[in-house]
């Protein structure tokens, strides 16, 4: 009898089509095994057939999960129910969906207590206590889940666990949809939890970088396979198979500019469960793919050092590692200024959602604006956009006064500020074809010579122009909505998360699309993500949000590498996460969660605008030789451009 | 919740301004010469004019708007122009028997409504559920007259085992009161069953189905008390809304029913009324029909506001 | 399956609602005493009435009076409502404040206790029907089509159509209309159902047809006195009624199911 977790040859299917295909991995007890992959890879399926759990019209298709010795797909449903109650324990993404809505979390935690044979007083005692341990204490335990926030109610998934002390743990994108400091404060208790128990983990996530940091061993699911496993930190530094080559050339790194390192995209799309495949499911988006790969499936074959690939070709897809060399830039060129936001602000139902905001956009320059989700970026893009007119302050566009409301504005100025939106699913009338949608555009901006030329332009294959946007990908439909935004002569481009809904390998040709639009046409973006990577990647200075208030704003590489304000440097990763505190009313909003803060000051009075260099200004108390500073944003820039560069023929153009 | 319960009450006296000014329009205004009207065809134009100056009808419409309103508040509604009995009385006493045939048909229509959707819902997709969703889409089509007149010759006229008439004999006792009121309660809760029952059943699908009922299992939960514990409260919740907007359709029904099972009721009253042009009669009809639906609205807002700890505790915005 | 079915009958009622004439096997108002009550039979194959006049010929000349005044009522509902909620969700503001608070107003009154004032009052005819239950429709209508407006209006595809300039009438037109329109399909699927269920109501209260007419609702109404001695008479219109609104309603579902799964 094996102590952990193993998986052996485990398939699985909804009616015809096949989601897992003989998966195979084995995760120790205290060990961390993660599991990455791109939306649609079976990687949820995967979480839930270690439980015994398939979704309405799944079926298992063989292979073999086990637990400590526990066929686990061989119970029948009673001892299946009896074994989860202390084998298994799941921790999901959206911590209020596994949350029942009308139960106080205290009792829900306390079911799980008494599904371990406790009485109920006793669980509802012990509840208390393991509420108190994962940081919600006293009353706590008498709240509703809708009383929470989304890093509380990940804690009481986290006491539910501790609650259950099972032996296998399953993560499935514990901390996707949370704020750094939150995510990084889960990560952490989390972390806590396995060494307590010492139970399997499985950590399934699309996030490459996190899986490196938390992580012993990694497996690359793609379309069902397992196609490579190993060592973190070998897998991930060293990748074997292709597929795990690209994800990690077509992401962007924190810190690191478009100017160091070009983002690669995968070319295609990954087939749909169901598609017809003959030999290796990769091939047809393969740099490597030839003959050999055509008539079977790659099994997997052992590497050295505890690493196993499913390819033919190992080791062999070309790598991109930097490109050209860029000396850190001494100074910015000052653009002239093309749109001037000052002391804006914006509020919603009573709170203010932006608070005094000044921010200026140059010619020709693209500006990132980072910050956590409800910090006020979408509302600060609407206001310019005119869309969120109802407020105070003042904005200017080429030197001219730009009314708040839309419908006030010149209708030449209204067509130079256009707009890329986040849901590809929604930012195109699905009732129209895209060659319809283009027209439209093109004829109420006033712009390009014709609708072909758009497409090309974007990257848009031609056959794609008489689809409604139903028959198109993401990454597709975000193409067409950026070739929308450029039907005219827009001068500023507000892109409002426009990759974030995208999966890794598509959201790299979208930014290169940006990229391109932007070197032809000298359009300033305003570019907004919570990602600080995807920002930095195309940025030329970036502005950080933090609750409504313009904490800081600069030029890329100084905002990145520091000195900086706290907050940001929470971001890059570099600061703890603080005791939380009550957050006070006057002072710094981010005091509550600042680890550098001075009693007595940061709470009760605002803090000033420093100047710490051109153009760059941090919104702190802190004196500018004492803000922190990341010095691995810095390490990162100066290896980059040391490494020898692979020749611009092998990057081509981004795949349509 | 206070906010809410303050806002909603201070709405209950501005709606039944609208609706009294209503009544008041659609009784004063169109029903034409009342002189004429009662005094007939042979009377003279003075003695016509003579009458309707009497009662105050030639005055200006906003001084008989208030003047009817006065009345109406302090409790005066007037006597009925074709019974001849004062309409308050009449009012009440059909009040009363309106509201035991609603009640009686409510007491019915809960238990059959929750237990067919939470039955439709939990076997979802399967033979059963088709079964109670395609026969409660059917009955909720279909008026209440007609399933009404289906039970009477069957249940009545063939196998004898209710009266035809709902109308009291004297001497009833309770359970042969519930046996007249039995078919037309049953003809409503025909009607209303598949309503609740549609939304008691969607609501169940997606607890089902859900995240937390989910996460329950996969701890090795016990379905019994997956079903007690999570499934019930949270697919009954947004079933009293429905509820709510059936005891709406419930009075509207009254009238209905009323007439086809010969049933002294305050819909039937209201018919009459109106059909007799028995002014007084109908106005206060109209007028204590839409407190009544006024009532139950509210009620059913405020118990499904309370039933819901998300909204009960929510911070007003 | 369900939905063809259902098409189906309604195909055949609405047939028979234009084609009666040539249908009938007697003249629906021909009274004969000598056959009074005749129980279902050859010649007479849903019996008699109280004067003698064939059950059959009039539930099939009864079908016009309802076919007529549903589509009617549901064509004036549907169209007021859906432009009453496409206006007021895509333009907002004050606009929208107020005509939602009228339609609650509206909506919070009871429409047979409606029906029943303004009918008893303005004189029955199949005009007063049609204009009655149509305006019962208004607020329903364009409450739900109301809702899906401002559904698909905060999509990003509407601001991109105001960011490039794109006035209020082709913003409703060419780009909230085209994605509401399973809504408005339903919604007039699902009035069209009501209506026929008003139609039979009022009917059958005595506020229909002027009297003497074979509509279903007035016949139920005037021949369940007969109920003991002749519930033919009673359950032939009655059935007819019900066959109607579940074929109307089963469709109605269907057709919802059907765009739901689309989407």
């Amino acid at each position: 009898m094996s102590a952990g977790l193993l998986v052996e040859a485990l398939s699985a299917a909804y009616g015809p089509a096949t989601v897992l295909r003989e998966v195979s991995f084995a995760v120790a007890p205290g060990e961390t095994f993660g599991l990455v992959g791109e939306s649609g890879c079976g990687k949820t399926t995967l979480g839930y057939l270690l439980g015994g759990h398939l979704r309405p019209g799944g079926r298992h298709a063989g292979g073999r999960v086990t637990v400590d010795g526990v066929d686990v797909l061989a119970l029948d449903a009673a001892a299946l129910r009896r074994w989860r109650r202390g084998g298994i324990a799941f921790v999901h993404q959206d911590g209020a969906g596994a949350l029942d809505p009308t139960m106080r979390i205290g009792a829900q935690v306390a079911e799980v207590l008494r599904l371990r044979g406790l009485g109920r007083r006793a669980a509802a005692a012990e509840a208390v206590g393991l509420l108190d341990r994962v940081g919600l204490p006293g009353g706590a335990a008498r709240r509703y889940p809708h009383q929470l926030s989304g890093g509380q109610r990940q804690r009481v998934m986290i006491a539910a666990v501790l609650a259950a002390r099972p032996r296998l743990l399953v993560l499935d994108e514990p901390t996707t949809g949370l704020d750094a400091a939150t995510q990084a404060e889960v990560l952490d208790l989390l972390a806590r939890l396995r060494a307590e128990l010492s139970a399997a983990v499985v950590l399934i996530s699309h996030d490459l970088e996190l899986v490196g940091r938390h992580c012993d061993r990694v497996g690359v699911l793609y379309a069902g396979r397992l196609v490579e496993s190993g060592p973190a930190a070998e897998v991930l530094a060293d990748p074997a198979h292709p597929y795990t080559a690209g994800l990690l050339d077509s992401a962007p790194r924190r810190g690191v500019p478009r100017t160091v390192r070009r983002l690669a995209a995968i070319p295609g799309r990954p087939p749909l469960p169901g598609d017809p495949v003959a030999g290796c499911v990769f091939a047809a988006r393969c740099p490597v793919a030839d003959s050999a790969c055509a008539p079977a499936e790659p099994a997997p074959a052992d590497l050295p050092g505890g690493r196993a690939v499913a390819c033919v070709h190992p080791r062999t897809a070309p790598r991109r590692r930097a490109e050209t060399a860029v000396a850190v830039p001494a100074a910015v060129p000052v653009a002239e200024p093309l749109l001037e936001v000052h002391d804006l602000t914006r509020a919603y139902a009573g709170t203010a959602v932006l608070e005094r905001v000044d921010l200026t956009i140059g010619r020709g320059e693209v500006v990132g604006l980072v910050g956590e989700s409800g910090s006020g970026k979408t509302t600060l893009a609407r206001a310019i956009a005119g869309l969120h007119p109802d407020g105070t302050g003042r904005l200017r566009f080429a030197g001219a006064d730009l009314p708040a409301r839309l419908a006030r504005r010149d209708p030449d100025v209204r067509r130079r500020i256009q707009m890329v939106f986040q849901d590809p699913d929604t930012t195109l009338n699905p009732a129209q074809t895209v060659r319809r949608i283009l027209e439209r555009a093109r004829r109420t901006l006033g712009g390009e010579p014709d609708v072909d030329t758009l497409a090309a332009r974007t990257r848009l294959d031609g056959e794609l122009l008489d689809r409604r946007p139903d028959r198109l990908s993401g990454g597709q439909r975000q193409r067409v909505a950026i070739a929308r935004s450029f039907a005219g002569r827009p001068a500023l481009v507000i892109c409002d998360e426009p990759v974030s809904a995208l999966d890794v390998s598509v959201q790299a040709a979208v930014l290169e699309v940006l990229a391109e639009q932007r070197e032809r046409t000298g359009t300033s973006y305003l570019f907004i993500s919570h990602d600080l990577a995807v920002v930095g990647y195309l940025a030329d200075r970036i502005a950080v949000l933090y609750r409504g208030v313009l904490v800081e704003q600069g030029p890329a590489h100084a905002v990145l590498a520091g000195p900086h304000h706290p907050y940001t440097a929470a971001l890059v990763g570099a600061g703890r996460p603080a005791p939380p505190a009550l957050a006070p009313a006057a002072g710094c909003r981010f005091f509550a969660a600042c680890f550098r803060r001075i009693e007595g000051l940061c709470d009760t009075t605002a803090p000033p605008d420093t100047q710490l260099g051109p153009r760059h200004t941090v919104r702190c108390h802190l004196d500018p030789a004492a803000l922190p500073r990341t010095d691995s944003i810095t390490s990162i820039s100066i290896t980059s451009t040391s490494n020898t560069s692979i020749s611009s023929t092998s990057i081509g153009g981004v795949p349509a | 919740m206070r906010t809410f319960l303050l806002r909603r009450l201070a709405a209950v006296p501005l709606t039944l301004a609208g609706v009294s000014v209503l009544v008041f329009l659609a009784t004063d205004v169109l029903p034409g010469d009342v002189g004429r009207t009662v005094l007939g065809r042979e009377a003279s134009a003075e003695a016509v004019a003579q009458y309707n100056h009497r009662l105050g009808l030639d005055d200006p419409l906003w001084l008989r708007y208030g003047r009817w309103l006065g009345h109406f508040l302090t409790g005066d509604w007037g006597t009925s122009y074709t019974l001849g009995e004062p309409v308050a009385g009449l009012v009440r006493d059909r009040l009363a028997a309106s509201l035991t045939l609603a009640v009686f048909a409510f007491v019915l229509l809960v238990p059959v409504a929750l237990g067919a959707g939470l039955l439709a819902g939990s076997r979802h997709d399967t033979w059963l559920d088709r079964a109670v969703s395609g026969v409660g889409l059917a009955l909720g089509a279909i008026p209440e007259f007609v399933t009404g007149v289906v039970l009477l010759v069957v249940f009545a006229v063939q196998l004898h085992w209710f009266p035809v008439s709902a109308q009291p004999a004297p001497g009833d006792g309770p359970f042969a009161v519930l046996a007249r009121l039995f078919l037309p309660a049953l003809s409503l809760v025909l009607l209303c069953t598949g309503y609740v029952a549609r939304h008691v059943r969607a609501s169940t699908i997606a607890v089902v189905d859900g995240g937390y009922v989910r996460a329950a299992r996969l701890r090795g939960t016990p379905p019994a008390r997956i079903l007690a514990r999570h499934v019930l409260r949270n697919a009954t919740v947004p079933a009293a809304s429905a509820l709510g907007v059936q005891l709406q359709f419930l009075l509207g029904g009254l009238v209905v029913v009323e007439l086809l099972f010969n049933y002294p009721g305050l819909g039937a009253l209201l018919l009459q009324s109106a059909v007799d042009r028995d002014v007084p009669t109908l106005q206060a009809t109209a007028m204590v029909l839409g407190l009544a639906y006024l009532t139950v609205t509210l009620l059913a807002d405020i118990t499904y506001r309370l039933l819901d700890p998300r909204v009960r505790l929510a911070v007003p915005a | 399956m369900t939905a063809r079915v259902s098409a189906a009958v309604i195909l055949l009622w609405a047939a028979v609602a234009l084609l009666w004439p040539h249908l009938v096997p007697h003249d629906p108002a021909l009274q004969d005493p000598a056959l009074r009550f005749r129980p279902p039979g050859p010649g007479h194959w849903l019996g008699t009435d109280q004067f003698g006049r064939d059950v059959l010929s009039r539930v099939l000349a009864g079908a016009r009076p309802v076919l007529l005044v549903a589509p009617l009522a549901t064509a004036l509902g549907v169209l007021a409502g859906t432009i009453v909620g496409l206006v007021s969700g895509t333009v907002r503001g004050w606009f929208d404040d107020i005509v939602m608070r009228v339609l609650d107003a509206v909506v919070v009154f009871p429409t047979v206790i409606a029906a029943v004032l303004f009918i008893a009052l303005l004189g029955r005819s199949p005009l007063v029907v049609v204009l009655v239950v149509g305006a019962a429709f208004v607020p329903i209508v364009a409450r739900s089509v109301r809702a899906a407006t401002l559904v698909e209006r905060e999509k990003p595809y509407v601001d991109a159509a105001r960011l490039r300039g794109e006035p209020l009438p082709s913003l409703m037109a060419r780009e909230i209309l085209p994605n509401i329109r399973g809504t408005v399909l339903v919604e007039a699927t699902s009035r069209l159902g009501d209506a026929v269920f008003a139609a039979a109501t009022l009917s059958f209260l005595g506020l229909g047809q002027p009297p003497g007419s074979p509509e279903w609702g007035a016949a139920v109404s005037d021949n369940r006195v007969w109920l003991q001695v002749a519930p033919w008479t009673v359950l032939a219109p009655a059935l007819a009624i019900g066959s109607l609104v579940v074929a109307v309603a089963l469709f109605s579902d269907a057709l919802r199911h059907r765009l739901e799964a689309a989407r």
